[in-house]
């Protein structure tokens, strides 16, 4: 999950580096109240967690209390990347005689969170990597060891900065990773750091991500930034089809069957695991198929919220039929899937076997499946039909029937 | 007693249904919560069974057979509707 | 031969009382010529027994029980005590690690991994569903129970890695209808770090003799195919491997995660059109369905039966 800029900015405090003194306004007379107590220029920021603030207008300059307080309403009112501001940073135009980069992100391939620092700041440190890589430095840092201002002393180094810079940089850099680790942030970015003309070194803008999986253990932290604890923050917000498929999945303890997506499609999926999801939906878009949602189904779920998951795809508005598919399954049962689908359609005043385009969930329990989906007339298959051989068939089973209906 | 769901049916011998101990051990073996123990308000209503088929949880019997296993021969019956009623064995 | 495990691989299960433990016991007690699990470990359990196997309150315990070093531990614990248990396990000498929890933080998998590693010992997940020896073991969910996991896996050549458990079944069950047997199948899991990458276990494979080829699939995020396609160019490419990428359609869709928690396209290297280019540009070849997966494995081997003779032909010539 990301964090706003005046919130990463404040993890940053409290982690011990020097920051501006900024403030943060949701409202156009709380940004005039912190410019009068900066006292000089200041720069307004829109607090949106999409990029490209810079080029949209979302930051601008004032010399005066009120001409802060008429940029915050400009920029309150700016939509930026389809996002509305939060609110507005309001921060001391700083003197800067130059920026720095640091930053700490993890390592997939190495399985450790490397440090990278870097004397040309305030700009894209993928660019400056491409660019100028030996003004890049990185070093991995242990996660079972103590961290020592050491690793952070050669990160510097290795950028090529010595002196009094350097020194300056080392606690910075050391802290940073301190707090990404006691964090578990994915991402802590100071960029830039920057050196003011007494020679001292202030964050001048954030960039945090927390994993999802430690907002449990990271309770304290969310709760005295004011994070409400059901935001997501996703890429995209979730629709009230995928909220709606969240609610199927937490009605009952047992099982999976949620992870929605929502797409605009005609045929509605009512598929698994994990990785069978990825193959099918790939499949059915393969085949000339236009998926209405993405969902997965797994762990054993009830009959009921089987159904759940089924009468929410099939309720769809511009769904036609729905296609139950999973790749072979050995905890999830194929009878209890089975039983859920159809009986969603029945609930609904359905019939199955028309609206069940195609049915292929191999393994555990499939006899008896088998049997349910035969007494209700359902097309189905065994494990001899290929994911992508069923995603064809439920395919063409939707546009057979719409081209009848054309004709 | 028979509860029928869509899928599956469930029948307690009039007998089994009124043995307050059977009862007890069914409600607790049954991983999906198809037996239930008659509350004493309930029991005040009139029926004397000890037991009641949770009907909303009939579609869910697993076929685990722990409720055939716990109970004397033939007094409880799991009915696979979509099989021509054949008994779970 | 395979990788990882055999028939006299010993175990344990960390959190055996678990509903899914007890029945991942049963399964790899069933399975093949039958796991030997020598004990179970719940905190504040010790005495119960599950399935016939004696559960402890510690490591330690189970050890001491056995009254010799035990090879594996399959940990299926909720994620906020995973990291204790893996400790617990590397510093009771236990060598082998099958993290089936999800959900961990990165930070405590990092944590598990460097001490494995400090340790010389091996994890094999989070988030997977672990490893099976087609018809003599398996250790961990991989494939259900004993009967279906028999149905889907049959042995032979074909050594299988993928980052999706329920993959790796019906993938394997694919080779196994074409009659090409798997050697050992891993479930390597599918968070954004994991114990094992491909690369990781490629050179198990490669000096597995049994082994002839490589089967993998693959998915959006992260670094682990192009990891691979540097060690099979690094290594001189010494089995064939097909490989299966799921998830194109998430190429368009940056910032959004779907299937795994490792699976999110955040930058170009993330998407599926940039792995399967890595991929082919070290001669791995990658399959649009997987139905056409045993054709072109087939094909990769038998090349590489013509280049052997030929090879073995010229230094015959060479000799004489
Ligand atoms: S067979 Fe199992 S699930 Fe079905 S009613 Fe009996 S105890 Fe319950």
């Amino acid at each position: 999950m990301r964090f706003f800029e005046y919130e990463a900015r404040e993890i940053v405090r409290r982690a011990g580096i020097p920051v501006t003194d900024f403030g943060f306004a949701k409202t156009p007379a709380e940004a005039r109240e912190i410019a009068q107590r900066i006292g000089g220029p200041v720069v307004i920021k829109s607090q949106v967690l999409s990029g490209g603030r810079m080029k949209a207008g979302g930051v601008r300059f004032a010399d005066s209390p009120e001409e802060a307080e008429a940029h915050a309403q400009a920029i309150l009112a700016l939509e930026i990347g389809g996002h509305m501001p939060r609110g507005v940073l309001v921060d001391p135009k700083a003197e800067v005689e130059q920026e720095y980069y640091a930053g700490v992100v993890w390592d997939g391939t190495r399985k450790l969170p490397v440090m990278i620092f870097s004397p040309v700041g305030g700009i894209d440190i993928e660019q400056v990597a491409a660019e100028q890589p030996e003004q890049v430095g990185r070093r991995h840092i242990s996660t079972i060891l103590p961290l020592s201002d050491f690793a952070a002393k050669e990160t510097i180094a290795r950028a090529g900065v010595s002196g009094g810079e350097l020194t300056k940089i080392v606690p910075i850099l050391r802290r940073l990773a301190e707090l990404f680790l006691r964090y578990d942030m994915t991402l802590a970015e100071i960029n830039p750091l920057g050196r003011l003309p007494d020679g001292s070194f202030v964050a001048l803008d954030a960039h945090m991500e927390i994993e999802n999986e430690a907002r449990g253990r990271q309770r304290e932290l969310l709760l005295e930034l004011g994070v409400d604890p059901t935001e997501t923050r996703q890429a995209r917000e979730a629709t009230p089809f995928e909220i709606a498929g969240e609610e199927v999945d937490s009605s009952d303890h047992r099982g999976v069957a949620g992870n929605v997506t929502e797409f605009d499609g005609n045929l509605g999926l009512v598929i698994g695991a994990g990785g069978g999801s990825l193959t099918l939906f790939d499949a059915v878009r393969a085949h000339g198929g236009r998926p209405a949602n993405y969902c997965e189904i797994g762990g054993n779920p009830s009959v009921r919220k089987a159904a759940g998951l089924a009468k929410l795809v099939l309720s769809k508005p511009g769904v036609e039929r729905i296609a139950v598919m999973m790749s072979i399954v050995s905890n999830t049962r194929v009878d209890i899937v089975a039983r859920g689908v159809i009986k969603a359609c029945l609930e609904l005043g359905y019939d199955p076997a028309e609206k069940i385009a195609f049915f292929r969930i191999p393994g555990a329990w499939e006899e008896e499946g088998f049997k349910i989906l035969q007494k209700y007339g359902i097309d189905y298959a065994d494990r001899s039909v290929s994911l992508n051989e069923a995603a064809r068939r439920a395919v063409e089973k939707i546009q057979g029937a719409n081209e009848e209906a054309v004709r | 007693m028979r509860v029928d769901g869509t899928f599956i049916a469930v029948e307690v011998s009039e007998q089994a249904a009124a043995d307050q101990e059977l009862a007890r051990r069914l409600a607790e073996v049954c991983p999906v919560d198809i037996f239930r123990l008659r509350t004493a308000a309930a029991e005040s209503g009139g029926s004397a069974d000890a037991l009641e088929i949770v009907a909303e949880n009939v579609d869910e019997c697993v076929l685990c057979r722990l409720c055939l296993d716990t109970a004397p021969a033939g007094a409880v019956k799991v009915i696979k509707l979509y099989d021509n009623e054949a008994l779970l064995a | 031969m395979s990788i990882l495990i055999d028939e006299r691989t010993t175990f344990i299960v960390q959190g055996i009382t678990g509903r899914e433990a007890v029945n991942l016991t049963r399964e790899c007690l069933d399975y093949g010529k039958g796991a030997q699990i020598v004990g179970g470990v719940t905190p504040g359990r010790r005495g119960r027994e599950v399935h016939g196997v004696p559960v402890f309150d510690t490591v330690e315990q189970v050890v001491a029980h056995h009254g010799s070093p035990i090879d594996g531990s399959v940990v299926t614990v909720p994620p906020a005590f995973t990291r204790d248990a893996v400790f617990e396990a590397i510093e009771a000498g236990i060598k082998l690690i099958v993290i089936v929890t999800e959900r961990i933080p990165r930070g405590d998998v990092a944590q598990m991994v460097e001490l494995a590693t400090l340790r010389g010992a091996r994890i094999i997940g989070p988030n997977c569903l672990g490893i099976i020896v087609p018809d003599v073991i398996k250790m961990g969910g991989i494939g259900g129970p004993a009967r279906n996991a028999a149905q889907a896996y049959t042995p032979g050549p074909i050594g299988v890695i993928s980052r999706s458990g329920g993959m790796t079944t019906e993938m394997s069950s694919t080779l196994s209808a074409a009659g090409l047997g798997q050697s050992t199948a891993v479930s390597i899991g599918g968070d954004a770090i994991i114990g094992s990458t491909y690369a990781e276990l490629m050179p198990l494979f490669a000096a597995d003799p049994q082994t002839e080829g490589i089967v993998i699939y693959s998915e959006p995020g992260g670094r682990m195919e192009a990891q691979l396609a540097e060690w099979v160019v690094a290594n001189g490419d010494p089995l064939p491997i097909v490989a299966f990428m799921a998830g194109r359609f998430m190429d368009e869709m940056p910032g959004m995660s779907f299937g795994h928690a490792g699976t999110i396209v955040e930058g170009k290297e993330d998407t599926t059109a940039e792995k399967i280019a890595r991929l082919q540009a070290a001669g791995i070849a990658v399959a649009e369905r997987i139905e056409d997966i045993p054709e072109m494995l087939r094909e990769l081997l038998s090349q590489r039966q013509r280049s052997a003779l030929a090879a073995a032909g010229s230094s015959t010539e060479g000799s004489a």
